[in-house]
């Protein structure tokens, strides 16, 4: 197994979500995190923020409500029980809330491969922007591959 | 409701309260699966996770991230947040004790903000590092 390097650039067609309090409620069940700002719109507001708040990491949840989702791996025709999490990155510019309608922009900006290519990372760089057209957050994420040939060998 | 920390208060060096969290179990796998949209079957699914040559299903990378954020705005609001970013050092198995830790590392001026850096992580109950990873928040 190779990675096709000239995939490097390759830019995802956008697409807009909106961030909804159930699928946040679930989220937070899921991780344990009970602060009323993540389901309480009075708390939230009293904490100052404008609605209902998506958690830190809520927006690679974000990310997965991608209508084309999986479009990586089909692109680099990769089984989808091959990879790992090597790294995620956030940068935060502004919180964002139920209601606001997110859109992802997602690229990839690096491939490369270690251990004679026994594992190949895929490095990709995401923006997100809110409705009124003002970046949000910024996220890098690090696929790695694991190479079923690798292990033949 | 967390406090934003005040940046003439802390010192490098400072640890934030650790988080020590009920082991990991496939229920809460099941619903984070679902509540992150990440729907990889090696996380849920016992064969699947076989077929590709693991012993077990195991934790989304994610799950442990999201501890990570839990810990970070435990100790500054979530709109005081920066920066949040980690390597996914080793893999989180069911029934893995982890234990979030943080303390700070730097404290500087940016753009007029004061700013906090920290070093955060997630343990198991082997005294290995599961997830390096570091924060940046803003305080008064």
């Amino acid at each position: 197994m190779e990675l096709d390097k000239k995939l490097i650039g390759h830019t995802f067609k956008p697409f807009t979500t909106t961030v909804e309090a159930g699928k946040i409620r679930l989220f937070c069940k899921a991780i344990g995190e009970e602060d009323a700002i993540y389901s309480d719109e009075s708390a939230a507001k009293a904490a100052g923020y404008r609605g209902i708040t998506a958690p830190l990491t809520f927006l690679r949840a974000l990310q997965a409500d991608d209508p084309n989702k999986g479009g990586l791996l089909r692109l680099l025709k990769v089984d989808i029980g091959l990879i790992l999490h090597g790294e995620q990155h956030f940068e935060y510019f502004a919180p964002v809330v139920v209601g606001d309608k997110v859109t992802c922009q997602e690229k990839v900006v690096d491939i490369y491969d270690k251990k004679g290519g026994a594992l190949w990372f895929v490095v990709q760089e995401m923006e997100m922007k809110d409705q009124t057209g003002k970046l949000v957050a910024k996220g890098k994420g690090v696929t790695v591959v694991r190479n079923p040939d690798a292990a033949k060998k | 409701m967390t406090t934003i920390p005040k940046f003439d208060q802390v010192k490098v060096g400072d640890e934030l309260k650790p988080l020590v969290l009920p082991p990991v179990s496939r229920h809460q796998l099941a619903l984070y699966c679902g509540g992150s949209g990440d729907h990889n079957p090696i996380h849920v699914d016992l064969d699947f996770a076989k077929k590709f040559g693991f012993k077990d299903v195991f934790a989304h990378g994610m799950l442990s991230m999201a501890f990570l954020g839990r810990l970070v705005t435990s100790y500054a609001p979530n709109d005081k947040v920066r920066k949040l970013g980690t390597r996914f050092t080793s893999i989180t198995w069911v029934g893995d004790v982890i234990t979030v830790s943080g303390k700070v590392t730097g404290k500087r001026e940016e753009n007029g903000e004061k700013l906090i850096d920290l070093e955060v992580k997630c343990t198991n109950q082997n005294g290995q590092d599961t997830l390096q990873g570091n924060a940046t928040v803003a305080a008064a």
